[in-house]
């Protein structure tokens, strides 16, 4: 196990390197010269050439990547061009955001998609299965945008329960844990819950319908056991791999979060994201997908790690 | 020594086979029309292709035609069955007319990345060794990537516009199909019937031809059709950012991104957009599921 | 056509299996599946290959296929290196056929019968339209009416159909020798006495040499002219198929065969010859690797591999205990017990 840790830890390594090349490419496949984006449009050739020294634009590729990735690992990811500030200052305040509504939405997306998956996979072809399959395949086809807009419609323009927008009262521009905050974090998570919980459910309905089809679950019940001590033996068996899900799920919601913090105007990576779109601004976009990515990976490595400590078939 | 086989006697022997047999498609198509639920999903999306097809003949009005008197009408308005949007055009042809480029960006690059993710895949799993590790190890790269994340960012960086975003949901879409195609070529490269074909002497190319590709071609493909309901899901997303299809051209996401502020005023209308793309999507899981289950049966 | 140099003659065949593992995905030990084997099959004949499951027979198969690359060893085909200018390996694997165990795996499920077996003479450079006129007669030889079989697929036919199609594969291609690794075991016994007795059949017709792997020393002792016994990735034993049976020479032979089942009440088994099981063979115990196991084994056995010599005519065994003036002397009898 310990030696299987230590490979899978260093596997990362090269992964981690490819994802910052593939960050790095980013601000080069962008048309035009990067370093127009930066200079005002009447700056002379003059301030263009020391700038490009400055930011050794006049070297190779190669030689900028290794002075960029220097400056990441000191934790430095550039300024911003619209906002002037450090893109590593401006990440850190919108990812706690993101980190807060992903986490509730993967609560919630994975208590409701493993109710469903249990109910589908334990009624096995019931009309409870049909109905919790069909809540399975919602949650995977719903263009989850255009759910958060109509939850707005409903619930907020129709009903006016949650407010439609921000993270809290007056423009707050950070979550706190009160009631008044809590309110403007129900639609957005509601939203982005809808899709670990298809997939969730899917996959603990194949893995009940698999587990309970097993002989030893037959045995179980040839011997006598309760329904309850059968459902236990269940949920010990489906336990890693539905946790594992959802790690990776909660990874996908972090990365993909933009077009539901968009529709809500949510103040995390997303809106970061989005304004670094239509501003151009290249380093803020760079930092922001280089930060999202690395979270991505990191969960996936954890929960890699979890998944072989928590279940005893996987020695390694 | 002696001939191992009689000379043939009557060369035009070689007559069709009294007895037919079904081709293994055939019989997947024989359980998927059983399939009430696919069979449904099927016929709507070819009525929606269909519909977008034909957009010139359907749509019953011109869908740039602005009326600025006729802003936001609601649905049931004469003359404007599905109401207008925020600069007066009629939705339904706009909704009509927007198949076509909605479609094109959901499926087309599922296509594309099925041709390309499938041929790395392929050579990746019957080359094994370094060449595998080259290309594998690559993909995993783009693998680290949430999928929406990796779309916005390349769409991101190279600018809004229906090519790039298209390219970039390609780009996407690879290195999934490549790693199924991987694992399958893997699989079936230590069957017997492929030890077999080398024994009778064939060329590695002849065997990817006629023994290799046939049996992994329909997985991979069952599989990319999975991912189309996503693609959709992901290229009206990029539009509704604003990085896809660009106004005036009706396209399903960028139409919600429009009427988003009209919710207000049209709830209904504002909705409608999405309704098309959610129907497309939830067909496409749906056809997919019921392809894969008709395919896992083996007579 | 009767000719004093052996058809196919193998040498020193050696194939150890890396097993992966630690950080970098070093070679941390070998097992030893096949471990330099040498053995003639004559021109005609049928030599039979029995072992314990496990001791390398199905590494034979495919090396002799060349399937899987050798470490070490050649094989001389028709008194010329395979893989030399003389014997390319297309034109070896004309002349050299196998037949796998599991019968429907080995037809690709998406081929009518007649395209899969007309695939190896068309590689060969048949015409389509030979190839398949020579398929449906090879179906119908093998017991197959073309008319009713040969635009099947695979997952409509029985597994001793399956298997005569898969003879009939081999055959397309015109073979001179053809490997059968565990080709009759999967099958019923009643269909499979009907396919051994197609094979005896066609080995006639078509002047075959057979190389026919099994477990199942009863099916090997019907079809064999000589018997080679594999132990552990070595040859044990090799000789004539009544030779072997009626007085095997090497222990493991004798163990290996009075465990036989058999009809005869006389003969019926009293105890296990052969106790435990074999060793791990990544870990091969030194000297004999029969040692631990042996009824024989005297202090030499412990220390000294035993070589292949010829103790009678035709007949090859690798024990001390039977290799005259070896210096074999047995333990005491306290380990048999």
């Amino acid at each position: 196990m310990f030696a299987y840790a230590i490979q899978r830890i260093l596997y990362t390594l090269p992964v981690m390197l490819g994802v910052s090349v593939v960050c790095f490419a980013l601000v080069h496949i962008a048309p035009g010269d990067p370093l127009i984006s930066i200079l005002p449009p009447d700056a002379s050739s003059e301030l263009q050439e020391r700038l490009r020294i400055l930011y050794g634009f006049d070297r190779s590729y190669v030689e900028q990547f290794f002075m960029w990735l220097a400056r990441v690992l000191q934790g430095d990811l550039g300024t911003s061009i619209a906002s002037g500030r450090s893109v590593t200052l401006e990440v850190s305040r919108a990812v706690g955001n993101t980190l807060m509504l992903a986490a509730v939405a993967t609560v919630l997306g994975f208590t409701l998609g493993c109710l469903f998956g249990f109910v589908a996979g334990y009624f096995s072809n019931s009309p409870l299965d049909k109905l919790a399959s069909a809540a399975a395949v919602f949650g995977v086809s719903v263009p989850h945008y255009w759910l958060g807009i109509v939850l707005v419609i409903v619930f907020s323009v129709g009903l006016g329960w949650f407010p439609s927008s921000g993270a809290g009262p007056g423009g707050s521009a950070n979550w706190r844990f009160d009631y008044e905050h809590a309110l403007y974090l129900v639609l957005p998570a509601i939203t982005m819950a809808v899709i670990p919980m298809g997939i969730v459910a899917r996959t603990v309905r194949a893995l009940v319908a698999d587990i309970l089809a097993q002989e030893f679950v037959i045995g179980l019940r040839a011997r006598g056991l309760g329904q309850f001590h059968v459902f236990l033996h269940v949920v010990k068996n489906a336990a890693p791999t539905a946790l594992a899900v959802m790690g990776v799920q909660m990874g996908y919601l972090l990365g993909g979060s933009i077009l539901i913090e968009v529709v809500f105007s949510w103040p995390g990576t997303g809106m970061l994201l989005n304004t670094a779109i239509f501003q151009r601004d290249l380093p803020l976009l760079q930092g922001t997908i280089l930060v999202l990515a690395t979270f991505f990976v990191v969960l996936n490595l954890l929960v890699d790690l979890l998944q072989t400590a928590l279940d005893p078939r996987i020695k390694r | 020594m002696a001939e191992l086989i009689a000379a043939p006697q009557a060369p035009a022997q070689i007559a069709p086979p009294a007895e037919k047999s079904a081709g293994y498609w055939r019989s997947v198509w024989r359980r998927l029309r059983r399939d009430k639920v696919a069979m449904t999903a099927g016929t709507i999306l070819v009525l929606i292709f269909l519909m977008s097809l034909f957009a010139t003949f359907l749509a019953p009005s011109d869908p740039y035609a602005r009326n600025v008197a006729n802003r936001l009408a609601g649905i049931g308005t004469p003359g404007n069955p599905l109401g207008t949007d925020d600069l007066g055009r009629d939705m339904l042809s706009r909704l009509i007319w927007g198949g076509q480029l909605s479609l094109l960006m959901g499926v087309a690059p599922v296509f594309i990345a099925f041709f390309f993710g499938s041929a790395l895949g392929i050579i990746a799993g019957y080359a094994g060794g370094l060449t595998n590790t080259l290309i594998m190890r690559t993909v995993d790269i783009f693998y680290a990537f949430p999928s929406v994340l990796l779309a916005v960012a390349l769409s991101g960086a190279l600018g809004a516009g229906l090519f790039n975003a298209m390219f970039s949901l390609t780009v996407v879409f690879i290195p999934p199909i490549a790693r199924v195609s991987e694992s399958v070529t893997t699989q079936l490269k230590s069957s017997d019937f492929i030890e077999a074909a080398k024994a009778s002497g064939a060329s590695a190319l002849t065997i990817l031809r006629v023994h290799v590709l046939g049996n992994v071609l329909g997985p991979i493909f069952v599989y990319s059709t999975s991912l189309i309901a996503v693609s959709m899901i992901l290229a009206a997303g990029l539009s509704f950012l604003g990085l896809g299809v660009q106004p005036p051209f009706p396209e399903w996401g960028q139409m919600l991104n429009a009427l988003r502020n009209a919710m207000y005023v049209q709830p209904l209308v504002t909705a409608l957009p999405g309704v098309m793309i959610f129907l497309v999507s939830i067909s496409f899981n749906l056809l997919s599921d019921g392809l894969r289950s008709a395919m896992e049966v083996r007579t | 056509m009767s000719d004093a140099t052996p058809l196919m003659t193998v040498k020193g065949l050696t194939k150890h299996f890396p097993i992966k593992g630690g950080m970098l995905g070093r070679t941390v030990s070998r097992v030893h599946a096949v471990d330099g084997i040498s053995f003639d099959v004559l021109r005609d004949e049928t030599l039979g290959v029995v072992g314990e499951s496990g001791c390398g027979k199905s590494t034979t198969a495919r090396l002799l296929m060349h399937l899987i690359a050798p470490d070490a060893g050649e094989i001389i085909f028709d008194g010329r290196r395979v893989g030399s200018r003389d014997m390319t390996m297309a034109s070896y694997r004309s002349q050299v056929q196998m037949v796998f165990q599991d019968s429907y795996s080995s037809l690709n499920p998406r081929l009518t019968i007649q395209d899969s077996v007309a695939f190896g003479p068309q590689v060969h450079g048949v015409r389509r339209r030979d190839a398949l006129q020579r398929t449906h007669d090879l179906l119908d030889r093998v017991g197959l009416d073309p008319a009713r079989f040969a635009a099947r697929y695979p997952h409509e036919l029985s597994g001793g159909q399956l298997q005569r199609v898969n003879i009939a594969r081999a055959l397309a291609v015109r073979p001179r020798l053809i490997i059968l690794d565990e080709a009759v075991s999967a099958l019923d016994k009643s269909v499979e006495a009907q396919v051994l007795n197609l094979l005896a059949d066609l080995k006639k017709e078509f002047g075959l040499a057979y190389v026919f792997i099994s477990h199942d020393l009863n099916v090997v002792r019907y079809i064999s002219d000589r018997v080679l016994v594999m132990y552990l990735g070595r040859v044990a034993e090799l000789g004539r198929a009544e030779d072997v049976y009626a007085a095997p020479q090497h222990p493991y032979s004798a163990a290996l065969l009075s465990s036989m089942p058999t009809g005869d009440p006389d003969r019926r088994v009293e105890k296990a010859a052969l106790q435990g099981d074999p060793p791990n063979p990544i870990d091969l115990p030194g000297g004999c690797r029969f040692h631990t196991r042996c009824p024989l084994v005297g202090t030499m056995c412990r220390g000294t591999e035993p070589e292949l010599a010829r103790i009678a005519r035709d007949h090859d065994v690798a024990c001390h205990a039977r290799i005259p003036g070896s210096g074999h002397r047995p333990e005491s009898k306290e380990r048999a017990a």
